[in-house]
Parts: structure tokens; sequence; C-alpha cells
């Protein structure tokens, strides 16, 4: 019986602010697996979605940055408790998309899902490792807190369609930063199954935005975008990169550099990129009676 | 610059009615209570600091003279010991009236200051010159006694001849938050005091906050004081900086609203030229120049006056001068 | 009431002190040479006269410097112990507090900055960065970004001239904690507290290369950070010129941290301690001629208490004493330049056009140099350009707010980020609008407070990276 029953086949769409829209433009563009079969039609964001997209992270910006460090850590987990219920989709969906075996494959999914794990702690974490009180010279009261820097550009890695992807958001995310993130281009499914999601999860709308396309297209009008804040460039095209960091430069923003190749995902991450979307503020107020 | 001259007491402070919002406040105990409370907070951190900045102000030459001459006829001379004697305040007269027998145009100060049993011997002795007798009074210094008890000690004075009375606050009853105590006992000490300038000593190192001392000034401007006065000089610390900038901006804040100028007397701790000057630019620069005059800024001070002979005679000798050239009483 | 008149005589600091000599060369390689660029006249902004000669340099030299800079850094400096860099750094943090007096006369003449505060801030808290950081060079380890963090090797740094000494022991100390050479460039209108420092670095033995003093302009500023054998640069300055480091940069992978422009807010709320309040609100904006990059240049006041506050602050701006800045009772100097006078002056007039009241304090000016009395423009919006470009100057722009949520919408509405301040005795007012204020430092109940151990720094275009504290180390740590 199974065998004749014909499946019913995903449509793959933009993730902006909570909803799935298709691209404004009506763009689509097919996606293959390593062997180059068809496995779906993305949807090709435009210059005007990534605005939408910045648009709907600027407004779930004060949500996300402003609830407690806890209760941020709470959503990301309860993200990864849903991650492990699709383990076996992301698990078929990366091997479709990377071309690697089963049991590669499932392992890159669980340690996706533990990197996400590992994230989500660090939410309530931060400001004691990273923040202090300062003994400044005199009869005050200094400390410093690390905030989020705002919204934040990903570039998601070409090559690690989910290992990658989970390892260059999470840490976004648990700094209480919001993010528009532009998958990998070629292999963008496992993505919009992670935006499914985190739709489906505790996490506000416009937190995660997520655009598949053209990285090249969509990067410089993210990388210039006067409400972007800081930018991940770590999937651009290498012939990019430079152009990427000029334009940012417009409004100063935080840059992440890309390393000369796509990194082992698999290392054991460090405070890098939480420390990288991270600004520090440093409050004064006098002590006296 | 001609340095002023020491002058008698201004007289009580114009009768001109309070504005309403002001008069309104001392209604009852609890329009008094949210006024003083809704006073603005005086932060301490940063009242000390520019204290401590506009002491670095350098005063030289002439202005140092001038300022000099101007705290000489400020000063009150003060000795409240309980081993005074006649003798003791008889002596302290002349040099209230001849600070430097030597520089007969230094400045005369602008009172004695001695407890009310004596204050008829200080009036004898400066009787014909413009300098003034203050007499403690209301169970100085700790203000521990009945009413009735204060203002006969008052009465005395009074009756002595002081020209200026210094009143200490009920500083339990201001601790305890009894303000309408305070403000009563105010009012019916300047009601004895008759034609008698009041000063009302806080005791700012008993109120111990900035605030306190701000909402204790407004409460003694409000119960009708000429001036109001840091201490006793009998409790650590006495007179500083910081909370001598609190009073001044009591007082200016006054003046912005009533039109009054009422006095500040910073006593105790003071014992130096430098010290003086220092608070005479904070009369300056936070009250403003009307101040500095000893009709509305006055040192209560013993050992000062000396300091301040001996820098006179610096500036105007060009070479340092020691403690065996100015009079010691 | 008669009013009395008391002037305070003239009080100046005298000039000999700052050993001021005709002509200073730039300092390389541990050495003071020619350099072969155009020498530049610096002046004394509170008379037009000449103070010195200083040689500038030019690509060659710039390239010369970064190759004794790369020696040093090869050989001596990245390799040797940090207990012994440490050394080296206290030595000239203690040398800084001996010369005290004659850097703070030199700085005043130089930059025309009152002395009480190049005396009182600049130059003890010059000496305290080098002490602070001192005792980071063999703790390393313990910052927090791992257990061996490495230096990058060579920095170049760009400084400004609003605090000339202070701003190059900000970039130096941490830099040579952390194993790092630099080759500075001071600004072209003050490098001569720069050279002394650079003597204090010869005197302290500091290895030649470790530390190299470039004066010049812009252009020589331009080729430093362009240098393709830096590791690491680090700029303070203007936004517009961060921008442009920021795309000359774009591609070379060297680190970059910049400490740009700032348009903070300072907001009184009703219940603000008043008189304080106007002493922070003095100290914010004329502190330094406001020639402060996170100068208090917004004032934000509730509008029940605008007026009383307003007249306060009238009064208090008054006695502000404008004038000679080797005058001790000096509150405000002279502007730093001809330029940037012109450019006050011209904002100020855009103020006006744009229909914002100007009060200026009624202070009399000395009839040479550069002077602009205290400038207060109230009935202020959030469109005018004075209130949204940073004017650099004592120009205080006055705007109201309502309720919490205005002033914090009104203090955020800004492409830039560095401070804020805000005024309330409510403790959980305090904590709640140090949250929401989006700047690197917010100053609660008081204002421009710096210390070595309290991080530095902006948002958004007011820069990134940290100076000061352990988060400043980052800047010069391979990590």
């Amino acid at each position: 019986m199974s065998d004749t029953r014909v499946t019913v086949a995903k449509t793959y769409k933009l993730y902006i602010g909570g909803a799935f829209p298709r691209s404004e433009s009506g763009r689509s563009y097919p996606v293959s697996d390593s062997r180059g079969a068809f496995l779906a039609n993305a949807a090709q964001a435009s210059r005007k979605d990534a605005r939408d997209a910045v648009v709907a992270a600027r407004k779930a910006f004060g949500g996300w940055s402003g609830a407690t460090a806890y209760n941020r850590g709470q959503v990301l987990y309860r993200v990864a408790e849903m991650l492990e219920g699709r383990r076996e989709q992301f698990a078929t969906e990366v091997a479709a998309s990377e071309g690697v075996a089963p049991r590669r494959a499932q392992s890159l999914v669980d340690s996706a899902i533990d990197r996400w794990v590992w994230y989500a702690g660090w939410t309530d974490k931060l400001a004691a490792v990273l923040g202090a009180a300062n003994p400044v010279a005199g009869p005050y009261f200094s400390f410093s807190v690390p905030e989020p820097t705002g919204v934040v550009a990903v570039l998601a890695p070409q090559a690690s369609s989910l290992l990658g992807l989970i390892s260059v958001v999470a840490p976004v995310l648990a700094g209480g930063n919001t993010c528009v993130v532009v998958a990998s281009q070629s292999r963008p499914l496992p993505a919009i199954t992670l935006s499914e999601v985190l739709a489906t999860s505790d996490l506000p709308g416009g937190v995660v935005n997520m655009l598949t396309g053209r990285t090249a297209e969509l990067a410089p009008w993210l990388a210039a975008h006067g409400d972007v804040n800081a930018l991940d460039i770590g999937g651009a095209p290498t012939s990019q990169l430079a152009d990427l960091e000029r334009a940012a430069a417009g409004t100063v923003k935080r840059v992440l550099r890309a390393p000369a190749t796509e990194p082992d995902w698999g290392r054991v991450p460090d405070i890098v990129r939480l420390r990288a979307f991270l600004e520090t503020k440093t409050v004064w107020h006098p002590m006296g009676v | 610059m001609a340095a002023p001259t020491a002058t008698p007491p201004a007289p009580p402070p114009e009768a001109a009615p309070l504005p309403a919002d002001l008069a309104e406040v001392t209604r009852d105990e609890s329009t008094l209570r949210r006024f003083l409370h809704g006073l603005p907070g005086v932060d301490q951190v940063g009242v000390e600091q520019r204290a401590a900045t506009l002491a670095t102000r350098s005063i030289k030459k002439a202005a140092k003279l001038w300022a000099i001459d101007t705290a000489i006829s400020m000063v009150d001379l003060t000795t409240l010991e309980g081993a005074d004697t006649p003798g003791k305040v008889r002596s302290l007269a002349a040099k209230a009236k001849r600070p430097d027998p030597d520089h007969p145009e230094t400045p005369q100060v602008a009172a004695v200051c001695v407890y009310s049993d004596l204050a008829g011997v200080a009036v004898e002795a400066l009787a014909g010159t413009p300098v003034g007798v203050a007499s403690v009074a209301t169970a100085f210094p700790s203000g521990r006694s009945a009413r009735s008890v204060k203002l006969a000690d008052v009465a005395e004075a009074v009756a002595s001849g002081a020209s200026e009375v210094d009143m200490v606050i009920d500083r339990g009853a201001f601790l305890s938050g009894r303000y309408g105590l305070v403000y009563d006992e105010i009012v019916e000490v300047k009601a004895a005091c008759g034609a008698a300038h009041l000063k009302v000593i806080l005791e700012t190192g008993e109120l111990a906050t900035y605030d306190n001392v701000r909402r204790a000034s407004w409460l003694a401007l409000l119960a009708g004081g000429d001036f109001i006065k840091t201490s006793t000089g009998k409790v650590t610390p006495a007179a500083t900086l910081p909370v001598t900038h609190v009073m001044l901006q009591a007082v200016r804040d006054w003046h912005d609203r009533t039109g009054q100028h009422r006095g500040v007397k910073p006593a105790g701790g003071i014992r130096n030229a430098k010290d003086a000057i220092r608070y005479l630019v904070a009369v300056h620069e936070v009250a403003g120049a009307d101040w500095l005059t000893p009709k509305l800024f006055r040192f209560g001070a013993s050992s000062l006056l000396n300091d301040l002979v001996m820098q006179r005679r610096t500036q105007l000798d060009g070479h340092y001068s020691g403690p065996d050239y100015v009079t010691v009483d | 009431m008669d009013s009395t008149v008391w002037e305070y005589a003239p009080a100046p600091e005298s000039r000999d002190i700052a050993n001021l000599k005709a002509s200073y060369r730039m300092f390389v390689d541990g050495q003071f040479v020619d350099g072969t660029g155009e020498p530049l006249k610096t002046i004394n902004p509170a008379t037009g006269e000449v103070l010195a000669e200083v040689g500038t340099a030019d690509t060659a030299d710039v390239d010369r410097a970064v190759k004794a800079a790369r020696r040093a850094y090869d050989r001596v400096w990245g390799r040797m112990p940090g207990a012994e860099r440490a050394k080296y750094l206290f030595r000239i943090a203690r040398m800084i507090a001996e010369r005290a007096r004659e850097l703070a006369v030199l700085e005043s003449l130089d930059n025309g900055k009152p002395i009480r505060e190049s005396r009182d801030v600049d130059v003890p808290t010059a000496s305290a960065h080098f002490f602070y950081h001192a005792g980071w060079a063999d703790k390393l380890g313990y910052a927090g970004y791992g257990p061996d963090p490495k230096p990058l090797g060579v920095a170049g740094q760009v400084i400004p001239w609003n605090f000339p000494l202070l701003m190059a022991a900000w970039k130096i100390a941490p830099a040579l904690a952390c194993g790092n050479t630099v080759v500075l460039k001071p600004a072209e209108t003050t490098p001569l507290t720069a050279l002394v420092l650079a003597e204090i670095c010869q005197q302290a033995d500091l290895p030649p290369g470790v530390v190299t003093i470039l004066p010049g302009a812009g252009d020589v500023g331009a080729a430093l950070v362009n240098h393709p054998d830096l590791d690491k640069v680090a700029f303070t300055g203007s936004t517009e010129v961060g921008k442009q480091i920021q795309r000359d940069l774009a591609g070379t992978g060297r680190k970059l941290t910049l400490e740009l422009g700032g348009k903070a807010a300072n907001v009184v709320f009703e219940d603000a301690p008043l008189d304080q309040a106007v002493e922070g609100i003095v100290n914010g904006i004329f502190f330094n001629q406001g020639h402060v990059c996170c100068a208090g240049s917004r004032l934000l006041v509730a509008e029940s208490v605008a007026d009383e506050l307003l007249a306060k602050l009238r009064a208090r701006i008054t006695t502000l004493r404008v004038g000679d800045p080797l005058d001790k009772n000096t509150d405000v100097g002279a502007i730093n330049s001809a330029e940037q006078l012109a450019r006050i002056t011209s904002l100020v007039a855009t103020g006006e056009d744009e229909g914002a009241e100007r009060w200026t304090s009624p202070c009399p000016l000395p009839d040479k140099g550069f002077f602009f009395a205290p400038t207060v423009f109230s009935n202020v919006s959030q469109a005018m350009r004075i209130a949204r470009e940073e004017i650099f100057g004592p120009v205080l722009s006055v705007l109201t707010f309502r309720t919490p949520d205005e002033a914090v919408a009104k203090a955020n509405n800004t492409p830039y980020g560095l401070s804020a301040g805000v005024w309330t005795e409510k403790g959980s007012r305090i904590l709640a609008m140090a949250s929401r204020l989006r700047a690197g430092v917010v100053w609660a109940n008081t204002f421009n407070r710096f210390d070595p151990a309290a991080p530095f720094g902006g948002y958004q275009e007011s820069g990134f990276g940290r100076e000061g504290g352990r988060a400043g180390l980052e800047a010069y740590l391979d990590v």
C-alpha cells in the first residue's frame, strides 16, 4: 500500500516575522540533492524580502533582548526539544542536501541539537562570565554587562546545512539578538525545516527570519542596511567579502569575518561567536548616603 | 574692592508675607512633612565632588587680601567653654575690637559669641562698637531640656543685651520626624528674641545626611531663622564645605522663592585663612556675591582669627609672619 | 542688597614648567629622528602663538616605523615574559606621575584645556592607565580569553586632539600589556605630550621600536592604518574618519577597534537631585570645552521641572570662568583650533536658524585665541541639526519629555550610542533606564567619569571595541 501512496510534497517558503510567506518577487529556484536530483523548489528571496525580514527582526528585538536570560534559555532549550522530535526528518534532509551517508547525517543532526542545547545554557551565564564589577578609584559602583548588539544579518555556511547553520544562529540568539539569516544557497531545505521548528516552539516571531535564495544577491542589501547592527559574513562568496565589509562600514556594523575555508563545525565551540554580537555596557552610580 | 567693615546684625527678615505656596507649607504637621520630604534629594558624592572642585580655586594677591579682610569681618569670635570667665570674655572682646593692634586698619569682627550668662559682660565690653554680641541659648549644645528652660535661656540672653541669639534645634525631634515640634520651637524662640537676630544651629554632624541638612535648613528658614548655622562646635564633624554648600543652596533657593535674604554660618573646625577663603569661594559661587557680607555670612570660630591676621600681615609685609606676632587671647 | 564684586586675581601656572622646546622630532626605533614630512607648527589655541615646530612623517617614515615596530615585536617584546613587560609599564606610570606638572602645563598649552583639568584629570588618569594595564601583562591567562592568549603583533593607532596624552595612554598601555608593539599618530594640532611620553619611554628604557610616535596630519594617519604589515588598527576620532578606516580595512583581516563620535542624552527626571544634576549637566557638556566624544550634549529634562532646572542651570553656567587655560581658576579653556571654532560657530548659527532659543553665558571672553562662550539652546526638537550632529563644543541642546518611555525613545533616537546620563533618586528607575538606554556607558547621577578599570566604548556608529577593564584587553589579543 505505502509503496503506491503519493507523498505530500512540502512547499519550502521563507520565514519572516513568524509567518511563512513566498518571496514577494514570486521567484523560486530548484534545489537539488548532492547528485543533482531535484528535491524541491525553494523561495528565492528578493531585497524587499530582506528588508521585510529586517523590519521583523527589529520589531522582535525589544521583546527578545528584554526577556530574562532564564526565559531565553528556556525558550531555546524548548527548540532543542522540538529538534529532537524531528531528528529523523532532519537526518533525511541533511543526507539529501549534503550527500552524506545516513549515519553521518544522523550524527551531524545530533551534534546540531547538542550545539543548540549548549548555547541555550549560555543565556544566563554570559553576564557573569563577560560582565564585571569594575573596581574604580572613587566612590562609585561601576559594573559592566554584556548586551545584545541588535539585529544581526547572518550569511549561513554554504556547506554545513544544519550543524553549521545552528552553530552560527544559536549564539546570536543566546546573546539576545534577533537575526536575518540567509540560508545555504544550494542546501536550504534543513534551514526551512528549522524555521518550522522555530515557528512551533516558543520563540517569538521575528527573532529569527530565514531567507533562502542567492546569498550574493541578498548580502549587499543586508550589509548596507541602516537598521542592521552586525554582520556574520561567513557564508558569503569569497569574492564578495571585502565589498560586504566596506558596505558594513557605512553604519559602523560589527562584522564577524569569514575564515578562509568553512570551519569544521564538529569542533567544540568557544564563546567567540557569543562575544562577537555582544556590546559591553558600563554603568556608574555614586555610592553615598 | 573696599573690604566691608563690621556691621551690626541685619534687621529681622522682611516682614513681607511668604508666597502662598510656602505659607501653606507650615499649616500643619503633614503639610510640613510633605514639603520637606518633597525637596530635591542631595547626592552625597555629587555635592562633595563639587565642593572639592571649588576648593581648588586659587585666590591670590588683591583678591586674597580682600578675602582675608572680609573673612575677619565675618568672624563670630567664640568662646564656649565651661571654664569661661568674665576676664576671658573681656579679653576676647578686646581682640574682637582690635584684631591686630599693629595694624589698626584691620577690620573688626562681626560679633563675640558666648554663653548667655556671660552675654552681659560681652555687651558691656563692646559697648559703643559695632561688634555684636551673640549668645548661645536653648540648652546649648545638646538642646535637651524643657521648652520653658530653653525660652528662659533666650530671655536671659536678650535681657543681657545680646543682639544675636544662636539656638540649637531639637535634633532628637527632627530625627524622629517630629518636624512640627522643631518648627514650633524655633518660632517660639524667634518670638522670644524680639529684635535680636536668630541663628538656628542645625548640628549637621548629628543630622548625618545631606538630605536631612537640606530639610532642616528649610525648616529653620520657614520658622523665621535669620541665619542657619551648621554646628555647635561640640560635635564632630562640625562645619564642612559640602554641608555649607547644601545650606548655601537653601538660602539661595529661599531667596529665589521669597525675595528674602537669609544668612549662613559655618561653625567649628575652620581654623585657617586657606579654609576660610574656600568657604568664601563657595559663598560667592553657590549663593552669589550678595552673600559676601557679614550680614549674611559668618564664621563661628576662635583660632581662625589669628591665622587670618597672620596671613593678612603676610600679604601686606611680603614675608611670612609668625604666631608670636599676633596676640593670644 | 548691595552686591559685592570679588574679582579673582589671575592665578596662572607658569608656562616654564612645560619645558617647551623650539622643535620636536618624531620617535622611531627608540630614537628621536627627523621626519621627511613637511614640519608642522603647533600653536597655542589660547593665544594663536606658535609653540613649537614639529617634524612629521611621510610614507617612507611610516614604513620604516612599522618595520622597527615589527622587529621589536618579533625579537623582543612579543617574546618577553609578561612579568617583565609589566615592569616597564609600571615604570612609565610612575614617570608620568613624576612629570605630571610638566605634562599638565604642556597639555594645556598645546590643547587649550584648563590646567585644572589637565592637572586633575588627564595626566593622573593617563598614569593610572599604565599602572592598571601593567598589572595585566602577566595575568592575561585569567582575563577570560583562554589560558594563554597571544598578542596580535604590531598595532597602528591614531588618536584625537581632545585628550592628547590620555588617549595615547588608553591606546598604548593595553597594547603593550598584551604584548603588542605600537606605532601611534597623535593629532596634528596636539602632538607635544605624546612626544614627551616618548621621552618617558626612553627614560624607562623601553626597548627600541616598542613604542613609536609619528606626528603628522590625516595623510600620515591614512598611510599608517593602511600599512599592510599591521595586525591591528585602533582609532579614536570622528565617525566620518572611522567609517573610512573601516572601509579601507575591508578584506584585510586586520583587527580594528573604533571609538567614534556621540550625541549623548543626559536624562533628568523630576525627582532628580537637582543641584547635582546641574553640576552633572555642566560637567557633561562644558568639561574640556565640550570636546568630548561622550559629552552630554542633549539634555532631556522632564517637562515638569524644566523651567526650574533651566533657571538653575543658567545661573550655574554664568559662574563658569572662561579664559586662559593656564589660569588655575579657569573652568572652560580655549577651543582647540580655528577650524573647530568655525564648526561650532556654524552649527550654532544653524540652531538659531532652525528656531531654537539660544542663551549664551554673559561671561567675558579673551580678545585673542579661540574661545566660545558656553551656550544653551532650549526649545530644541529632535529634528534639528543641533540635536542630531555632534557639535564637539560647549553647546547644549535642551529637549523635554513627559514619560520615561518618551525619554528613552528620544535618548535612543540617534545613530550614535556612546554614553548617556540619567538623573533620578528612584533606584528602580535608574536600573530600568540604564538597561534601556542604548549606549556603551551610562552614568547615573553622575557624568563623565573615567577609570582604567571600567570599560569604555560605543554602540552603533559610536564605534566598536572597548577600552579599559578586562573587556578592553580583547582589542589587543588574538582571540
